[in-house]
C-alpha cells in the first residue's frame, strides 16, 4: 500500500470516488491540496469568487447529475462562507461534500489566523462532518463521508483537514480495504405496509400522488417507475417544487404544482382527495398551509426514505420507509399481480371534478402590450427553448413560482431550485455548476434582479471557464416577493423592498466580458430569447417586467387549500389575523 | 387592498404556527442512545435537542465498551407521544447513532442516579439530618463537626425527597449525576 501526504491523499480519493471536477478557493489552509491539484490533471478545479459560489456550484451539479458536488475551501472564512451552501443543501438533501482547511492541530483553540471551529459551526448544517486529526484516518474519511453523503437521504457533508494532516505521511487506504460503514439506512420497504397501499389505491375514488424532491434523489429509475404507476392507475398527480421533471409536464395525469403557490386543480385535488399518496415529499409548511384543515377527508400515505419524516407534521395512515425506486417496484409487482384493478367509475366522476377545477385556468393573468409581464416572458422563454437540451435553475422569490408555474419539465435533474432555505443568491452559481457538468446544454438561470446581485461575482467564474450560462433577470426593481407581502399583509408599506442604484446590467455584462441584452418592450421579446440562445457566451439578459405583478394563484398563510387566491381576485379581508404571522 | 390591519407594535408575531403540544398528554421519557465514541458527537446529540426546541431534563454520558468505541447517552425528555416519536426518528438517523431505546415506552426499566449533599448544621438538626439519611439509607461520605456529605442513590423521585427534607436542615450544596437506566428482565 503506497505511502503519501495527506494532501495527495485527498486528490487520490477524490479520483478513487470518480470526481471530475472541484468547485474551489485556495487559501493558506489548504495550499498543500492545491499544490496537489497543480501536480494532477484528472480533476479539473474551478475557480469561484466566492465560497459560497463554489457550493452552490457543487449544489447544481450534484443535483443535475446525481453525483457528489464536491467543493474546497479554506480555513476560517472560507469555511463559514460555505455555511448558506451547506444549510440549503441540508433542507434540500443534495449530496455534496465539502472539504475545509484547518490551521494544524497544535494551533487549533488558539485562536490562531483564519482559525474557526468549523466542525462546531457546520454541525447543525451537515448531515455530518469531521475533524481529521490523524493523516492514516484521513482516505478511510473520505470514502466514509461519500458514503454518507450518498446514503438514505442524501445530504451535505463536511471533512476538517488540519494544515499539518495535510504535510503529513502515511499509508492509503483504498476504499475497497476501508472497514466498512455502519450507516446503512433502510431501503427496502415494508412488504406488508405496500400491500395496504396497494389495497388503498384500488379502492380510491378520489385519489391523488403527491410526489417531491425525494423521487428526483432516488435516482432516474423512480421517476420511470412513477410514470409506470400514474400511467396503470390512471390517478392524477401533483409535486412540490423539488419534485418537478419527475413526471412529465406534458403527462395528461399532471396537474402542475402545489402548495403556496401552486395551480388551483392541483391544490384543490389534495383537498378533496380520499387517498393521497406522498412520494418523497416531506409535508412542508408552504404545501399543507394551515396543517388542521389539510386534507380533511383522506387517508394518507407516505414514502420516504428517511424515518423522522414520517408523521413529523401530518399524521400519516400508512408510512413507508425505503428508497422510492424499490418501493415503487414493490407497489407495482404486488398492484400487477393482483390485478391491477382500479375503481373506475369513481375516478371518472374525480377526473371530471378534476377537469372542472383546470378548467378555471388559474394562471390566466392580464397580458399587456406595453410592459412585459413576466408570466409572458416565461411563457415565451418556454416556448422557445423547448426543444433545446435544457437546463433551468432559479434565483428566489416570485421570479421562481412563475418559473415553476410557466416552464414545463419533461424529466428529472432538469431542475435545480433552492426549495427548502430559500437562497436567494442560489441560481447564477447553480447554474454554472450545471453547465460544467453539462457543457453542450443551455442552462438557464431565471432569476429577479435582487437575488441575482447576490451572487453575481460568480459571472467571472463563467466568463474563466466558459460556461455560457443565460442569466434571465426578471427585472421589476423590487423585491417581488417581499414587496407582494407587504401589499396584502403590511397595509401596502413598502418598507425597504425595493431596489435603487441598481447596475446596467448590459455594462455590466461589457464590464464581464460578456454579452448584455435589454429589453422592455414585449414585442421584442421572442428576438431577444432567440439572441440570448443563439450568442455562444454568457448572456445577462436584463428583462424590463412589470413592477408591480403578484403572483397567484396565493394560498395565504394560515388558509387551507380551498381558500386559494386566483389571479386579481379582490384580496380584501382574505387573509385573516393569524396569518400574518406566518412567514 | 390593506387586507389586514395589524397594529403598529404588535408582539404576538411568531414565525410559524405553533404545533400543539399535545395537551396534558405530556410525559417524561427515558431515551438510552448508543453512540460512537467520537469526538463531537454529544455536540451532534445535543445539538439536535436544542436545534428541534426539544427538553433534555437528565443527561448522562459514557463510554461503555471501550474496544467497540461505544458511548451510552441516557437522557430523560419531556413531550407529547408524536414529539417523543419524533425525538427518537431525529435521533436514529444520525449517522453517529448506533441504537434508540425509549425505556419508558419499551417496558418497564429501572432508573438509577447518585446524588451528593453537603449538609451544614449543629446540634439537633445535625442529629435529624443524621436520621433521616438513615431512613434514605443515604450514606455518609465525609464529616466534620458542624457537615455531613451524604451519599444517596435512587430514582430521581427519591433524590428529590431527600433533597425536600434537608434543604431546612441546612442543605448547602447538591451534586447529581443525571440518570443511568436499563431495562428489567432478560
Amino acid at each position: 500500500m503506497a505511502t503519501m501526504t495527506g494532501a495527495k491523499m485527498v486528490v487520490q480519493a477524490l479520483k478513487e470516488h470518480g470526481v471530475e471536477v472541484v468547485f474551489g478557493y485556495p487559501g493558506g489552509a489548504v495550499l498543500p491540496i492545491y499544490d496537489e491539484i497543480f501536480q494532477q490533471n484528472d480533476i479539473r478545479h474551478i475557480l469561484v469568487r466566492h465560497e459560497q459560489g463554489a457550493i452552490h456550484m457543487a449544489e447544481g451539479y450534484a443535483r443535475s447529475t446525481g453525483k457528489v458536488g464536491v467543493a474546497l475551501v479554506t480555513s476560517g472564512p472560507g469555511a463559514t462562507n460555505a455555511v448558506t451552501g451547506l444549510t440549503d443543501a441540508l433542507l434540500d438533501s443534495i449530496p455534496i461534500l465539502v472539504i475545509s482547511g484547518q490551521v494544524p492541530t497544535f494551533m487549533i483553540g488558539t485562536d490562531g489566523f483564519q482559525e474557526a471551529d468549523t466542525v462546531g459551526i457546520t454541525r447543525p448544517c451537515t448531515k455530518m462532518n469531521w475533524l481529521v486529526k490523524d493523516t492514516a484516518n484521513l482516505a478511510a474519511t473520505i470514502h466514509e463521508a461519500f458514503h454518507v453523503a450518498f446514503s438514505g437521504r442524501p445530504g451535505p457533508v463536511l471533512i476538517d483537514i488540519p494544515k499539518d494532516v495535510q504535510f503529513a505521511n502515511a499509508t492509503y487506504v483504498p476504499k475497497a480495504e476501508a472497514r466498512p460503514s455502519h450507516y446503512a439506512p433502510r431501503v427496502r420497504g415494508d412488504a406488508d405496509q405496500i400491500t395496504r397501499l396497494v389495497e388503498m389505491i384500488e379502492q380510491a375514488e378520489r385519489p391523488v400522488f403527491y410526489t417531491g424532491g425525494g423521487v428526483v434523489n432516488s435516482g432516474p429509475r423512480a421517476s420511470a417507475l412513477l410514470r409506470e404507476l400514474v400511467a396503470e392507475t390512471d390517478f392524477p398527480i401533483t409535486s412540490t417544487l423539488m419534485g418537478l421533471g419527475s413526471y412529465p409536464a406534458s403527462g395528461k395525469n399532471w396537474l402542475g404544482m402545489l402548495g403556496m403557490h401552486g395551480l388551483y386543480e392541483a391544490n384543490l385535488a389534495m383537498h378533496g382527495c380520499d387517498l393521497m399518496i406522498n412520494v418523497g415529499a416531506r409535508f412542508d409548511d408552504r404545501i399543507t398551509g394551515r396543517i388542521k384543515d389539510f386534507s380533511p377527508g383522506s387517508k394518507k400515505v407516505h414514502i420516504d426514505i428517511d424515518p423522522s419524516s414520517i408523521n413529523k407534521v401530518i399524521h400519516v395512515d400508512v408510512g413507508i420507509v425505503g428508497d422510492i425506486t424499490l418501493v415503487l417496484e414493490e407497489v407495482l409487482k404486488q398492484w400487477r399481480a393482483r390485478g391491477s384493478k382500479t375503481a373506475k367509475p369513481a375516478l371518472k366522476t374525480w377526473w371530471a371534478q378534476v377537469n372542472a377545477w383546470r378548467a378555471v385556468k388559474c394562471l390566466t393573468y392580464k397580458g399587456s402590450t406595453k410592459t412585459i409581464k413576466p408570466q409572458h416572458a416565461l411563457e415565451r422563454l418556454e416556448a422557445l427553448t423547448k426543444g433545446h437540451d435544457r437546463y433551468i435553475t432559479t434565483e428566489v422569490g416570485q421570479h421562481q413560482m412563475w418559473a415553476a408555474q410557466f416552464l414545463g419539465f419533461e424529466d428529472p435533474n432538469r431542475w435545480m431550485t433552492s426549495g427548502g432555505l430559500g437562497t436567494m443568491g442560489y441560481g447564477l452559481p447553480a447554474s454554472i455548476g450545471v453547465q460544467i457538468a453539462h457543457p453542450d446544454a443551455l442552462v438557464i438561470n431565471v432569476a429577479g434582479e435582487a437575488s441575482w446581485l447576490m451572487n453575481m461575482q460568480e459571472m467571472g467564474t463563467a466568463m474563466q471557464f466558459r460556461a455560457p450560462v443565460k442569466q434571465f433577470i426578471l427585472n421589476n426593481e423590487r423585491l417581488g416577493m417581499v414587496r407582494q407581502w407587504q401589499e396584502l399583509l403590511h397595509g401596502e408599506r413598502y418598507s425597504h423592498s425595493w431596489s435603487e442604484s441598481l447596475p446596467d446590467f448590459v455594462k455590466l455584462a461589457e464590464a464581464f466580458g460578456c454579452k448584455g441584452i435589454r429589453i422592455d418592450d414585449p414585442a421584442d421579446l421572442d428576438e431577444a430569447i432567440l439572441e440570448m440562445i443563439r450568442y455562444p457566451g454568457p448572456v445577462i439578459f436584463d428583462c424590463r417586467v412589470e413592477k408591480h405583478e403578484n403572483c397567484f394563484p396565493m394560498i395565504p398563510s394560515g388558509k387551507p387549500h380551498n381558500e386559494m387566491l386566483l389571479g386579481d381576485a379582490d384580496t380584501q379581508g382574505v387573509i385573516g389575523s393569524k396569518g400574518a404571522v406566518l412567514v | 387592498m390593506n387586507a389586514l390591519n395589524i397594529k403598529k407594535g404588535s408582539s404576538s408575531h411568531s414565525a410559524y404556527e405553533l404545533r400543539d403540544p399535545n395537551g396534558d398528554l405530556i410525559e417524561s421519557h427515558t431515551l438510552a442512545v448508543l453512540v460512537a465514541n467520537e469526538s463531537g458527537v454529544l455536540a451532534r446529540v445535543i445539538g439536535l435537542f436544542s436545534g428541534r426546541g426539544y427538553n433534555i431534563e437528565s443527561l448522562t454520558v459514557a463510554e461503555v465498551d471501550h474496544e467497540g468505541h461505544r458511548s451510552r447517552i441516557t437522557v430523560v425528555t419531556r413531550g407529547g407521544p408524536a414529539v417523543i416519536a419524533q425525538i427518537k426518528a431525529q435521533l436514529e438517523r444520525m449517522v453517529v447513532v448506533h441504537e434508540v431505546h425509549d425505556l419508558t415506552a419499551e417496558g418497564p426499566a429501572v432508573q438509577r442516579e447518585l446524588a451528593l449533599f453537603k449538609v451544614r448544621g449543629k446540634g439537633e438538626t445535625r442529629v435529624e439530618a443524621m436520621q433521616l439519611a438513615e431512613i434514605f439509607r443515604a450514606k455518609v461520605v465525609d464529616s466534620t463537626l458542624e457537615s455531613f456529605v451524604f451519599e444517596l442513590t435512587g430514582t430521581p423521585e427519591k433524590i428529590d425527597a431527600f433533597a425536600d427534607l434537608m434543604r431546612p436542615l441546612g442543605l448547602a450544596e447538591i451534586a447529581r449525576t443525571g440518570v443511568a437506566a436499563l431495562s428489567r428482565g432478560v
